[in-house]
């Protein structure tokens, strides 16, 4: 038969549709079903957070940050948090450093749940989505208790914490890592290894770990393509370093290293390392006052740091440059979706227009973090 | 390796290309590297054997002072385990540096970024394009002396 003439078809992938997680749009170049070319278009939900951090004090960026990964909020505290601390200098209390540790492991859980959930929900799979937002609910109850929020907390302050938490916070989380465990496992059942999933997911934009590293991938979708590397475990901040925990890969147990179903069963198996950390730091909270350490006025020295920090999705940072004031000079979120959505058209590209559906959803973006 | 030892074996490379190295200042020591040496050295870094920089983990571009804008490159690498702060200081009349794009591949929309939010053209840049503000906004937000529009397109902006 002979060759076929055939238009090369643009289409819009977004910026409204529910499995871009967000506003995003992708302008996809298509020869019939396959991809030719994906480009995304960023920027629908960019609030120049940047520019307006150069307007407040330091203490006052800290709920600007929590409206970057707004389902990921205390790990972004964290990192600006701990950015700022190291341009101070300043000594901060072992019990403000356990809840800090406390607090970001649950908010891993809560963000893992929510990949999980909507990553089968973008396969067709409803249930686990609803399992997944059920668990994550009781992870925000113990948030709302200490803080009184659900999802944007302002909780970490610089040198300390809002508040303090009560011996029924832990009680109730203690409960939660029993009750966790066994729903993990019914999630694993009901999605992780379920047949058509896996036909989905293995096998789909396989990423290479040389390729990933130099377009700056990192965090759970880094550790899909087999590197055992984690911020928590190799470049050590905060006291993680006390704690016993794995670093989970993909292990190409289903499909091949590096694909879609590697990224993301490393989140399933996250959870529970998660949990374990938490184990292990919820009976040792040493007493003490969680403000003890809090700066009156927060005003370092004229100078820079850049402090990075495991985030569920990866490698956050935040650049702080203060030139003395009361303001920083320049804060620059060195954000992890950013990086990881920047590979997407290399792997893309000739797959089905259904796999870049897949694709997308395995690195666990959210747009606030991207547009800022 | 520490900053000053890679600065060290820079220098005797790049000569002039490397200016002077800032040990003191907190809390991480860096070094500057001119605008046009700046692809090269950033290749040096990748390939060399004893630095293998190969992530580069954030550029920023930034407003550096009355006259200066500068563009940051942090870098890590995942052989060794060591990091490096660089330093690239261009003058405001002609902001133009050498793009790292080719180098690593995070660099290309880091330097969209930088070219959107604060204004400097990275020569070389396979495809510079505003990424984040829209195709047709007018100024660089980031700059200090940026003042924020009252009109877009004719129409006034309420606040």
């Amino acid at each position: 038969m002979a060759e076929l003439r055939t238009e090369e078809l643009t289409l819009n992938m977004g910026p409204q549709h529910p499995s871009t997680h967000g506003v995003l749009r992708l302008v996809l170049k298509l020869n019939g079903e396959i991809v030719d070319d994906v480009k995304p278009e960023l920027g629908y939900l960019h609030r120049c957070f940047e520019k307006h951090a150069e307007a407040m004090t330091y203490p006052q960026v800290i709920p600007y940050t929590d409206r970057m990964d707004y389902v990921n909020a205390m790990s972004n505290e964290l990192a600006y948090v701990l950015s700022v601390e190291k341009l101070l200098g300043i000594e901060i209390p072992e019990r403000v450093e356990y809840i800090r540790v406390i607090m970001s492991e649950l908010q891993r859980i809560a963000s893992h749940l929510v990949a999980i959930g909507t990553y089968g929900n973008d396969a067709g799979a409803f249930t686990p989505f609803l399992y997944c937002f059920m668990d994550r609910e009781k992870v925000l109850e113990l948030f709302e208790m200490v803080c009184g929020a659900r999802m944007l907390y302002n909780y970490f302050w610089i040198g300390g914490l809002s508040h303090d938490i009560t011996p029924e916070f832990i009680t109730k989380t203690k409960e939660l890592i029993k009750y966790l465990r066994p729903r993990i496992k019914q999630v694993n059942n009901l999605l992780s290894y379920n047949k058509i999933f896996i036909e989905r997911t293995a096998d789909i934009g396989i990423l290479p770990v040389d390729v990933a590293i130099n377009a700056g991938v990192s965090g759970p979708s880094l550790r899909g393509s087999g590197i055992k590397y984690d911020l928590r475990k190799d470049d050590t901040y905060s006291i993680y370093n006390r704690f016993d925990f794995e670093v989970c890969v993909g292990t190409g147990e289903r499909g091949t290293v590096g694909d879609c179903w590697n990224r993301y069963i490393v989140r399933a198996y996250e959870i529970e390392q998660s949990l374990r950390i938490i184990e292990q730091a919820i009976d040792k909270i040493p007493e003490g006052d969680v403000q003890s350490a809090v700066p009156k006025r927060v005003k370092p020295v004229a100078g820079e740091s850049y402090v990075r920090t495991e985030s569920p999705k990866g490698e956050l940072a935040y650049y702080v440059v203060s030139d003395g004031s009361l303001n920083p000079y320049r804060v620059k979120a060195r954000s992890t979706s950013f990086c990881n959505l920047s590979v997407i058209n290399q792997i893309s590209r000739g797959h089905m227009i259904a796999d870049v559906v897949m694709i997308l959803g395995s690195f666990d973006i959210v747009l606030g973090c991207i547009d800022r | 390796m520490e900053t000053n030892e890679v600065y060290e074996k820079l220098k005797r490379v790049f000569e002039d290309g490397i200016g002077e190295i800032k040990t003191d200042v907190p809390v991480y020591p860096f070094f500057f590297v001119s605008a046009d040496k700046i692809n090269a050295v950033s290749l040096f870094l990748r390939d060399e054997e004893s630095l293998q920089f190969d992530n580069l983990s954030c550029l920023s571009g930034m407003d550096y002072d009355k006259d200066n804008l500068a563009v940051v490159y942090h870098l890590y690498s995942y052989v060794h385990h060591h990091k490096l702060v660089v330093k690239v200081v261009i003058p405001k009349s002609n902001p133009v540096v050498k793009t790292v794009s080719d180098v690593w591949a995070a660099a290309d929309w880091h330097e969209r970024e930088a070219y959107d939010l604060v204004g400097m053209t990275f020569e070389g840049h396979p495809d510079l394009r505003r990424i984040l503000l829209s195709e047709d906004w007018e100024g660089h937000p980031l700059r200090k002396d940026y003042k924020v529009p009252e009109f877009y397109k004719g129409m006034k902006v309420p606040y």
